[in-house]
Formats: structure tokens, C-alpha cells, sequence
């Protein structure tokens, strides 16, 4: 037992001496000495003295926090070659000397912390850090910018990478985007070499079409089952000429990649430069599948089969499962718009009132990003949907579905005000003499150059923003007529638009909960996935060994989607750059001889650590079943402990033993 | 606040404090180091997460002859094991009704939550337990139950409630 007395910090209203004397008393002390500064070399040399010399079975600091010094101790235990786990510190400075005057009764409470402290370690136990084993391939699910920017750093930092995307081609939404603000440099120009880069790295595996299908395991030691969705298509045979697309017959099924302004065939390709550059069968839509499915004996149709030189249509073809060890996962799995129309998921309300979906010219931001791209319907002309005109008057309004708790969504967007300013510029340098006006609740544009960006959509194009809410629109003739309210002017603001654009609110991807769950990470009240801390540690979840990165965090722009993804793939590399990694040894144990297998542990369990194990009799048949703790996965809280009602989960480091201890010690004074 | 408690009664209660190790452990350390000052009548235990704390605990205080006990964590949400807390509240929720039944009067345990930057609030939570508890006198209930050990003397003399520790301290071999 060794009292410190930190200067004068401590001996200034505790009597260190009188301390280490009432304690040279106490049963089971054999050495108590007091010192100036503990934590010192010459300090921490009594220490390291008094072990070797009397042989300790354990040590107790009486300084300061624990949070302070403990490691400082266990160090110079350890060297001393004692189990580093048998110091323990009482903390006699922040929760005595410093918070109390009276000398005589801060030194009885002194004796008292540092008795206590005594009698735990006695039921202290020599514990071992925990090694785990590090594979050091990553998994990064979403193939948007996020993932790739993701996949590209981990990739290039010598590790393996496997990236999974659910849609037939990586690129996600940014693929979809005309241009790209505050630059306007055009998205795919930046975008697509990054995705070719992808399919071409040596040490990226791809898997499009693919979503995940379980996941087991624990930090460093992951089992991932992907499930390879059936294309129709063989991948190694494909050439991607195109054949077959031409040859499809059915050719009136709403085209996703355009936000369903264009169609598209059944037999398809998303985009010009998708990668990769392999067609998919929609069976949902196709003429031959939809008459198997009905049962029909003879195949309706074969023309994709017919057109290809190569025989690569396979109508055969099924899901296929493919296992994959790795250590560690980064959740990438981006955005959705909200969907504006009057049925919406999730209890959220819809806005019925701007009748989306009835009136073919109210369409979404994303809808307006297709019109605006020369890889779009109209080749990049800005033209009506209904009738094919060119829109001299467009109203864009800002914050359908953001900051609006009475549709369900209290959060902001993020990137709205900035893509509807992009929006305006874009639709005046292409139709001179539009007008373009905005209605905004307030603008936000935080970022770098980005204020200047919507000075200049105000200033030199022209854009007219009106402070403003609108209560509905409909259709009047030729006309749309917007109905709202000019806060600044408290005047009604009616204006008769060609085309309206609705700045949609960020969602996180439906199944983004579903995949949450099975990585027992958590997520907020909307579905995004909440950071292990928010400030602290924005990029890890709480689940070790899974990272996050881009929108399925929270909304999220281009720079910052690819800043928390090179975040993720530092993390991921940082992880992998040792061979093994080190645990605090303070994780739960289940004692199976006493195990009744009620898991009450698993359901409180937050991390997943909890498995099922068979015990079998001496015949070798299963005969029940136990818990264990997984010590690669336990953080160490002890909710289990207090939950198993058999008691047959300990904490080590802070058995009922030790704390029971502690509790009877305290209470002797 | 020290003059009250000095004037009102000799009676100096003793209470117990369960504290995680993340937020009221910090945050106590953290009125430490602002130099709170505060009344002396409180012993923390520290334990990694208020999800640890297993009703026995408050029990076994009560029993060994505490007057009170504090029972604080991370604030909702805040949970360094993301939902501990939220267990240990559902817990302490039926705990209540059955420490009536046991004949412990409920307002001898404070449920608190104290993050690691309140200082200020753990001073508070320590200070206002301590008068309430002062306010109700000496927890006397189990006293036929369990002994009390004479002053200073080690927990051999207990004869009441053998427990683990005991053996320990039998065969207490070279122990610093």
C-alpha cells in the first residue's frame, strides 16, 4: 500500500502518514510507505522494490484518479512482474483532498477509500490483455462515392478490399447529377475514372448486384455472406456490346437512373458508363420471366438469348451466396430522396397538397439533375415532362420534407439550399430568358465557397429568392399556379409556373435499420447511423471494427461524403496495421456449468457478444445449451452480470466479489 | 452548506455512491479538480456502467449499514455502452417497489444522472443526498439483522453475513 502525497495536493488536508500507519494494520498489508510523488521514477521504484522484495500479491496507489495514473502503476507493476491487473489506485485527491478542508476528516476518509480499495484487490485476479487476430481485408457495402472513395483508400493503402453494391452499377447517386456545386464542373467527368479505377484495382473485389446477407463475428475476425442476386447475364462471358438491349422487345419500364423520366428496356444497362459495363435481366419486368412465374410451360420470349454472339444470357442463372473472411466493415450505403407523394413509409406525412405525382411538371431535385445532364432524356435540355416545352418560368422550393416536424423530419437536408442555387444557374445559363424563382425558408450555405455561390445564382444569374412557404399548387390551364406566402412582404405570393422543383429532404437508404441490426450498430430516431461519438469519434460505431462513411450517417454533400470516407479508410488502415490487436481484459465470462441458457444476457447485451453454445453429454449428444461471451466482442459494461439470473456471468475486474468487498469494507466505519 | 451540516444533528449519515465509470466518476473527478467543495459523508464505488449494478448491491449497502445510496450514470443517450444506462433505469424502476417491501424507505436512494463535465451537479447530487438524508435519521432497519462491526476493526468480526471476502482475508497472504 503506497500513499502519495502529490506535493502538497494531497498531504495538505489528508495525514499521509497517518494514513499509511492505520493501514500497516490492516489485514493482509505487509509493506505501507508514504511518499511525496508517487508517480515519480523514485516512486514508482518503491513500488517496483517492494514487490521483489516481499514477493506482493497485489498493490494499491492511494493518489490520485485512476483515469490519471492507473496505467502509470500498472506499468511499473508489471515490470516488477507482478499481473499489472493486481494494482488498483484509490483515489484520494479529486474525491477527497481536494473537495473537503477539514484535515481529520478528510484523512478518515482517506483510510476508508484506500481500505476499501485494499480489500478488492484482495479478490483481484491476475488477468491476461486479450489478442485478437487481425484479417486484414475490409468489406465496404455501397458502392456510391462514399464506398468507392472508401474502397480506393483502403485498397491503396495494401489491404483487400471487397465492395459490395446492391444496384447492377457502382457510382450511386452522384452518378446521376449534371453538374456539381460550387465548381460546377460536371459529376460524371470526376466520377466515373474513380469507378474504373475500381474495377480495375488489383486488390478490389466487386460485387454489383450484390447486398449482404449475414454477418458473424467480431472485430478483426468477420464472416460476411453476400448474396449475389441473379443477372441473368454471365459476368465472364459479357462483353457488353449492347446486343441484347437493343433486341428486348419490352421496352416500357420506368428508367431508375433517370428518376423514371425516361423508360428503358428489360434486358438493361443503367448508364452509358456504368461499371460494370454488364447488362442485368429485371425479372420483374420481363416478358419471359413474368411467364414463368405464371406458369407458363413454353418461354415467351428469348430475343436477349438470340442477339448474343457470346451465349452470355442465362435464364438459368440463380442467387448464388459467396463467404468472406475479413476485419473490418464500413457501412457506406448512402441517401434516398423523400418521396413527396401522398403515401409515405415510416408514418411520415406526405405532401398531398403540391399534387407530385399528378402533375407530371412538379418533379424532385433529382428529376431536375437528369434534365440538366447531357447524359439525360432531353440531352441535357431543360423541357417539360408533360409536353416537351422549354419551362420560361420554374419554381424551386426548398425544404419539402426538411425541417418539417409536422411531415415527420425535424433535421435539414444539408445540401438543398446549395443544389437548388446550382439548379437555378444551371436552368438560367441554358434558357436565357427563364425565370427562376426560390422559395426558401433561410439559406445555409456553410461551406467553402459556398455562400458565394448562391450570391452569384442571386446576383449575376438572376435567380429571384422569395422567403416563403407554399400552401399548394395545381394545375390552371397551361399553367401551374403556386400558392404561397412572402414572409418578408407579408404579402400571398401566386405565380403561374411552367415547372415546379422540389428540393426533397435526405433520407437514409430503407434497409440501412435491417443492416444496422445485423451489425449491431446503432442508428437514430430516422435511420441514420449514429457515430460511436459525435464529435470524438465520427467515422467508428459503436460496434468494434465498424465503420461509417457518407450519407448513411447524415446528410451529406460530395466533399464531405469522401472527407468521412478517407476518415473510415485511415481508421481501417490504422486498425490493420498491426498483426494482432490489444483488449483491456475486462470483459464478461459465463460460467457454463451454472448457465440454465435463459439469454436474458443476450437481449441486453448491446454489442452481439453473446453466443449460443451446445453442451453435450458424455454420448456426445446435445443434451442443452449455454452462453458465451464472445471476448473479441465484449466492451466490458456488465449489464449481463447484473441481468443473468442464475449468476453465472462475471465481469473480471469487478466480480461481485471485489465489489461486494469494497461495499463491506466501506461500511466499517 | 458545511454549516448545516455541522449544526443540524451529530447524526453524519453514511451513504454509498455506485457511480459508472465513464460520467459521474469523471464528473466527480472533475469537481475535484475544480476544487468543489463538498460534504464528506459520501463513498463511491466505481463500476464500469450503471448497467452493472445489480440490486444486491443496494441491498448489501443498506444491510452493512449505509443510510443512503446514490445510484448515478451517463445521461440518457449518452451511454458510453450505448444503452446501460437505459437498463439500469428499468432496473432501479422495479427495484423501488421492492425496496418498500423490504422495509427500505425509497428516498434513501438517489437515481442521478451526472455526466463527466458536471462537477457542479455531482456536488449538488452529494450535498442535497446528504441533508435529505440527515433530514430522515439513521437507517436502523437491519440492524438486527446484521451486526455492526465495532469501529476500525476488520470485517472478521461479523459474524452475521459470511461472505467471500472472509476466506480472503483468513488466508490473507502477502498482501501490500
Amino acid at each position: 500500500m503506497f500513499v502519495c502525497h502529490c506535493g502538497e495536493n494531497i498531504a495538505r488536508t489528508v495525514d499521509c502518514a497517518r494514513v499509511s500507519e492505520t493501514l500497516a494494520d490492516h489485514p493482509g498489508v505487509v509493506v505501507s510507505l508514504d511518499y511525496k510523488y508517487m508517480c515519480s521514477d523514485p516512486g514508482q521504484n518503491l513500488v517496483k522494490q517492494a514487490i521483489e522484495e516481499h514477493g506482493l500479491t497485489g498493490v494499491v496507489v492511494a493518489a490520485c484518479s485512476p483515469h490519471m495514473h492507473e496505467k502509470t502503476f500498472r506499468r511499473a507493476a508489471a515490470r516488477a512482474g507482478l499481473n499489472p491487473f493486481l494494482c488498483e489506485m484509490a483515489n484520494i485527491r479529486e474525491q477527497c483532498s481536494w473537495i473537503h478542508d477539514d484535515k481529520v476528516e478528510a484523512t478518515d476518509k482517506a483510510i476508508e477509500i484506500v481500505r476499501t480499495i485494499v480489500e478488492k484487490v484482495k479478490n483481484n485476479a491476475p488477468l491476461e490483455t486479450i489478442h485478437i487476430p487481425v484479417t486484414k481485408r475490409a468489406i465496404v457495402i455501397g458502392g456510391g462515392i462514399a464506398g468507392i472513395q472508401a474502397a480506393l483508400d483502403i485498397a491503396d493503402g495494401g489491404a483487400d478490399v471487397i465492395l459490395v453494391e446492391k444496384e447492377p452499377s457502382i457510382g450511386g447517386h452522384m452518378s446521376q447529377l449534371s453538374e456539381t456545386f460550387p465548381t460546377l464542373d460536371c459529376s460524371q467527368c470526376i466520377l466515373t475514372p474513380r469507378m474504373v479505377e475500381v474495377y480495375q484495382h488489383p486488390r478490389i473485389t466487386l460485387h454489383t448486384y450484390s447486398e449482404l446477407e449475414s454477418v458473424e463475428g467480431f472485430i478483426g475476425n468477420f464472416t460476411v455472406t453476400i448474396r449475389k442476386k441473379a443477372r441473368s447475364v454471365d459476368e465472364s462471358l459479357c462483353t457488353g456490346c449492347g446486343d441484347c438491349t437493343a433486341a428486348c422487345p419490352s421496352r416500357k419500364i420506368p428508367n431508375e437512373f433517370d428518376a423514371n423520366l425516361s423508360l428503358r428496356p428489360a434486358i438493361y444497362v443503367p448508364f452509358p458508363q456504368a461499371v460494370p459495363n454488364i447488362p442485368v435481366i429485371d425479372r420483374e419486368h420481363c416478358t419471359l420471366f413474368k411467364g414463368r412465374a405464371k406458369g407458363r410451360e413454353k418461354d415467351l420470349c428469348g430475343k436477349c438469348k438470340e442477339s448474343c454472339l457470346r451465349n452470355a444470357v442465362d435464364y438459368e442463372q440463380v442467387d448464388t451466396l459467396v463467404k468472406e473472411h475479413v476485419g473490418a466493415i464500413v457501412i457506406a450505403t448512402g441517401f434516398v430522396p423523400y418521396s413527396v407523394g401522398r403515401d409515405q413509409p415510416d408514418g411520415l406525412k406526405g405532401y398531398a397538397e403540391f399534387n407530385y405525382g399528378e402533375i407530371p411538371d412538379v418533379i424532385d431535385g433529382l428529376q431536375f439533375e437528369r434534365l440538366a445532364s447531357a447524359s439525360g432524356p432531353t440531352g441535357g435540355e431543360i423541357r417539360r415532362p408533360s409536353d416537351g416545352k422549354v419551362p420560361k418560368r420554374i419554381v424551386f422550393v426548398q425544404c419539402v420534407g426538411s425541417r418539417d416536424p409536422e411531415k415527420g423530419i425535424s433535421y435539414c437536408s444539408k445540401i438543398c439550399c446549395m443544389y437548388v442555387a446550382k439548379h437555378t444557374m444551371l436552368y438560367r445559363h441554358k434558357v436565357h430568358d427563364g425565370e427562376a424563382i426560390v422559395f426558401y425558408m433561410d439559406i445555409r450555405a456553410a461551406g467553402k465557397g459556398y455562400e458565394e455561390f448562391v450570391r452569384r445564382a442571386i446576383e449575376e444569374d438572376g435567380a429571384q429568392y422569395i422567403r416563403g412557404r407554399i400552401s399548394r399548387m395545381y394545375r390552371d390551364g397551361d399553367v401551374i399556379k403556386v400558392v404561397g406566402f412572402d414572409t418578408l412582404s407579408g404579402e400571398p405570393a401566386i405565380i403561374d409556373a411552367d415547372m415546379v422543383v422540389l428540393a426533397t429532404a435526405v433520407r437514409p437508404h430503407k434497409r440501412v435499420k435491417q443492416l444496422a441490426r445485423m451489425l449491431s450498430t446503432a442508428y437514430d430516431q430516422y435511420g441514420f447511423i449514429s457515430a460511436a461519438h459525435p464529435k470524438l469519434r465520427p467515422v467508428e460505431t459503436n460496434t468494434a471494427g465498424v465503420f461509417v462513411a457518407g450519407a448513411c450517417m447524415s446528410p451529406s454533400d460530395i466533399p464531405d461524403s469522401i472527407a468521412t470516407a478517407s476518415a473510415a479508410a485511415s481508421k481501417v488502415l490504422g486498425m490493420f496495421s498491426s498483426d494482432d490487436l490489444e483488449r483491456e481484459p475486462t470483459v464478461a465470462i459465463v460460467n457454463e456449468r451454472t448457465c440454465i441458457g435463459c439469454y436474458s444476457c443476450e437481449r441486453v447485451c448491446p454489442y452481439g457478444a453473446i453466443e449460443h453454445v451446445d453442451v453435450c453429454n458424455r454420448d456426445g449428444e446435445i443434451c442443452g445449451h449455454v452462453a458465451r461471451v464472445v471476448p473479441g466482442v465484449c466492451q466490458g459494461c456488465g449489464t449481463c452480470v447484473a441481468t443473468c439470473p442464475s449468476k453465472s456471468v462475471e465481469l473480471l475486474g469487478f466480480t461481485d466479489e471485489q465489489i461486494f468487498a469494497e461495499i463491506n469494507a466501506l461500511l466499517t466505519w | 452548506m458545511r454549516e448545516m451540516i455541522e449544526t443540524a444533528t451529530d447524526f453524519e449519515p453514511r451513504i454509498t455512491a455506485f457511480v459508472c465509470n465513464w460520467c459521474t466518476y469523471t464528473g466527480a473527478d472533475m469537481a475535484g479538480t475544480s476544487r468543489m467543495h463538498m460534504a464528506s459523508n459520501v463513498r463511491i464505488i466505481r463500476l464500469p456502467c450503471t448497467g452493472r449494478i445489480d440490486a444486491l448491491f443496494i441491498i448489501k449497502a443498506f444491510e452493512r449499514g449505509a443510510d443512503g445510496v446514490i445510484i448515478s450514470g451517463c445521461h440518457p443517450a449518452d451511454c458510453h455502452y450505448t444503452a446501460g444506462n437505459y437498463h439500469a433505469r428499468r432496473r432501479f424502476i422495479v427495484f423501488r417497489e421492492l425496496m418498500s417491501f423490504m422495509g427500505i424507505d425509497p428516498d434513501r436512494v438517489t437515481f442521478s444522472w451526472v455526466s463527466a463535465g458536471e462537477g457542479a451537479k455531482w456536488r449538488d447530487v452529494v450535498n442535497d443526498t446528504v441533508t435529505r438524508i440527515r433530514e430522515m435519521g439513521p437507517f436502523t432497519a437491519y440492524h438486527d439483522l446484521a451486526q455492526r462491526p465495532a469501529a476500525g476493526s476488520a470485517i472478521l468480526t461479523d459474524v452475521a453475513i459470511p461472505d467471500a471476502t472472509e476466506a480472503s482475508v483468513a488466508e490473507a497472504g502477502g498482501e501490500s
